[in-house]
């Protein structure tokens, strides 16, 4: 049984089982998205294992913290977490994006215990966060809402008009976390269209904004803690990430955005990441 | 008939709405003093949200509010309402059944002065084709006002389409406004009018004016466009000799659509009225464009003559 802790290594560890998780349910011969699941899995490890107020046994406690992927695409790591949590059974992981399953492509709260909205048209989720985080505000609710964004995702108008709105309403109980590995779904962002510079203007936009190395666990929990003591404003954290993070051969390459793996592929990374080949694929 | 204005009336249902309800909020993108909700914003400013003219965030973020169990309202023209937030209504809404209600006031050709860009003539069919969503249209003012308080006590997200218009009062406060149950407007014995919006008004005149030649009409107001209650229409339907559907909307994918699908196979003649597939433009008045687009009493009763030729179609049929 899983459990939330502040031991770094411990985390370091979760997040490494997440990343094999999300290699289990890529698979072999089937398309997943492993690049963008991986860059952002050592932040959902710190906030499911570490941060976030919530309990798998009451996946609608009021007072829970909500988790927002508005970059929908990478829902396997956090159905990787949330199966560690056992918001669902373990198997519901093997039938992943299958006919009929209960986890689907992109995050669907009607289908997934533990999904709070349905996220994958890039721009929204951050909106939905918005509103959610207003809400929880008119209630007075203690709860905050985590958002990450992802940096392709950047690109989409309504990602600025919810940053507007967030500011406006000073949103902070709202926490953004902008993956920023670098890559859109076809090439490097710098050279293709590049949205950056990104802490600039989200000062801009009036939003708090810190940056992190986003692979480094000590430094995410000191981020999402020392957000925590900003009044008045929504809170950005730019983390520095590397698609594909934890598996070597896909680091920084965007053909495993939403890439296959090979069997040897499949075993190779399962190795990286401590695990054997064999029984990863037994499950 | 008494002339009442459906956004007014809106806009005052929002604030009774308001004052039952603390979870019931607002969102505007600009357009309070169009759509009305500056009544709603000056009675409750803490649950008013002005969005600016951000139509898709608006939208996204009333699903958010919803998330939080807000009951959330959301406000523009229905061109933007409806077309500008159609993926977030689509993702965010209603894959997961969220008790949203998207709200598109100055609907149809009623904006006459802004010409094609901020009319609709598809919202109904764009909106009518995703999965979950309820979709409506009032009649009157009267309508309008128990609609705007069904959908608050129905748990779901819905579009609901209002005129800029005066509308005369066709409706009943005697006859409640449920989801999906067309209603008799004007009994008659030959052809049935199936109506929608601004048109179940004009319906009424076509009525009148074929009364001395001897044609009996029977006008029913579809006000819900989703879901449809075929079995109720085809009530409707029994002993006439000739449908007649009237609609200041495309005919595709509003209420011809709604009425030709529910009567598919019955064998009796069906006449439309509505916009062929063409855009709006600028008028001096509504009027203007009601004729130009052949959206008048005239027209419903030029098509009611062509269908009164029909047998009468018998329970069986029907």
């Amino acid at each position: 049984m899983v459990h939330q802790t502040r031991d770094i290594k411990e985390l370091e560890r979760i997040a490494t089982l997440i990343r094999l998780r999300i290699v289990q349910m890529v698979g072999v011969g089937q398309r997943g998205h492993l690049g963008g699941s991986c860059s952002a899995a050592d932040i959902v490890t710190a906030l499911y294992f570490a941060k976030m107020h919530h309990d798998p046994t009451d996946p609608n406690w009021p007072d829970r913290d909500r988790f927002l992927l508005s970059k929908g695409h990478s829902a396997l790591a956090q159905y990787a977490a949330l199966a560690e949590w056992s918001y669902f059974p373990k198997e519901e992981s093997k039938k992943v994006k299958t006919l009929g399953a209960m986890l689907q492509g992109h995050p669907d709260r009607l289908k997934t215990p533990g999904i709070e909205a349905n996220t994958g048209s890039l721009g929204q989720g951050i909106s939905i966060a918005c509103g959610m985080a207003a809400g929880l505000k008119i209630d007075g609710r203690r709860s905050r809402v985590y958002c990450i964004l992802g940096d392709g995702e950047v690109a989409e108008g309504q990602v600025w008009e919810a940053s507007h709105a967030a500011s406006i309403y000073k949103l902070d109980n709202l926490v953004a976390i902008l993956d920023n590995n670098g890559l859109m779904a076809t090439a490097p962002i710098a050279k293709r269209y590049n949205t950056a510079p990104y802490p600039e203007k989200w000062r801009a936009f009036g939003w708090h904004v810190l940056e992190i190395d986003g692979h480094d666990m000590a430094a995410i929990l000191e981020a999402l803690d020392s957000v925590d003591q900003i009044r008045g404003k929504p809170k950005l954290i730019v983390a520095h990430t590397i698609k594909g993070a934890g598996i070597s051969f896909a680091e920084n390459r965007p053909e495993f955005h939403n890439g296959i793996l090979n069997a040897e592929q499949y075993a190779q990374a399962c190795r990286e990441l401590g695990a054997d080949p064999a029984a990863a694929m037994e499950g | 008939m008494k002339m009442q204005n459906p956004r007014e009336v809106y806009g005052r249902t929002l604030v009774e709405l308001g004052r039952e309800n603390p979870d019931v909020v607002v969102l505007e993108a600009d357009l309070g003093k169009s759509t009305m909700t500056c009544y709603f914003e000056e009675a409750f400013p803490e649950r008013f949200f002005e969005m600016g003219i951000g139509e898709a965030n608006m939208t996204s973020f009333a699903a958010g509010l919803s998330l939080a169990g807000k009951i959330p309202y959301t406000n523009s023209f229905a061109v933007f309402a409806a077309g500008r937030s159609f993926d977030q209504i689509r993702q965010g809404i209603c894959i997961p059944k969220l008790n949203v209600k998207i709200v598109g006031s100055s609907a149809g050709l009623s904006d006459y002065g802004d010409g094609s860009s901020h009319q609709t003539v598809e919202d109904v069919a764009i909106m009518r084709a995703i999965p979950n969503l309820t979709v409506l249209v009032p009649a009157d003012a009267g309508e309008t006002r128990r609609m705007t308080r069904a959908i608050a006590a129905y748990h779901g997200p819905v579009y609901m389409r209002i005129t800029r218009n005066d509308l005369p009062d066709v409706t009943t406060e005697d006859a409640p406004f449920e989801i999906g149950k067309p209603g008799l407007i004007r009994d008659g014995k030959d052809v049935v009018v199936f109506a929608m919006g601004q048109m179940v008004s004009e319906s009424l005149r076509a009525a009148e004016s074929l009364e001395t030649r001897g044609v009996s009409l029977r006008v029913v107001n579809v006000s819900t466009l989703k879901p449809v209650d075929e079995a109720a229409l085809k009530v409707f339907a029994r002993g006439m000799k000739g449908i007649v559907t009237a609609e200041e909307h495309s005919l595709i994918g509003g209420l011809a659509s709604v009425i030709t699908f529910a009567f598919r196979g019955c064998g009796i003649p069906i006449q439309c009225v509505g916009i062929e597939d063409q855009f709006g433009q600028s008028a001096q008045n509504y009027q203007q464009l009601q004729e130009a687009y052949g959206l008048t009493a005239e027209h419903i009763a030029f098509c009611a003559m062509e269908t009164n030729v029909g047998k009468t179609v018998t329970t069986a049929e029907v």
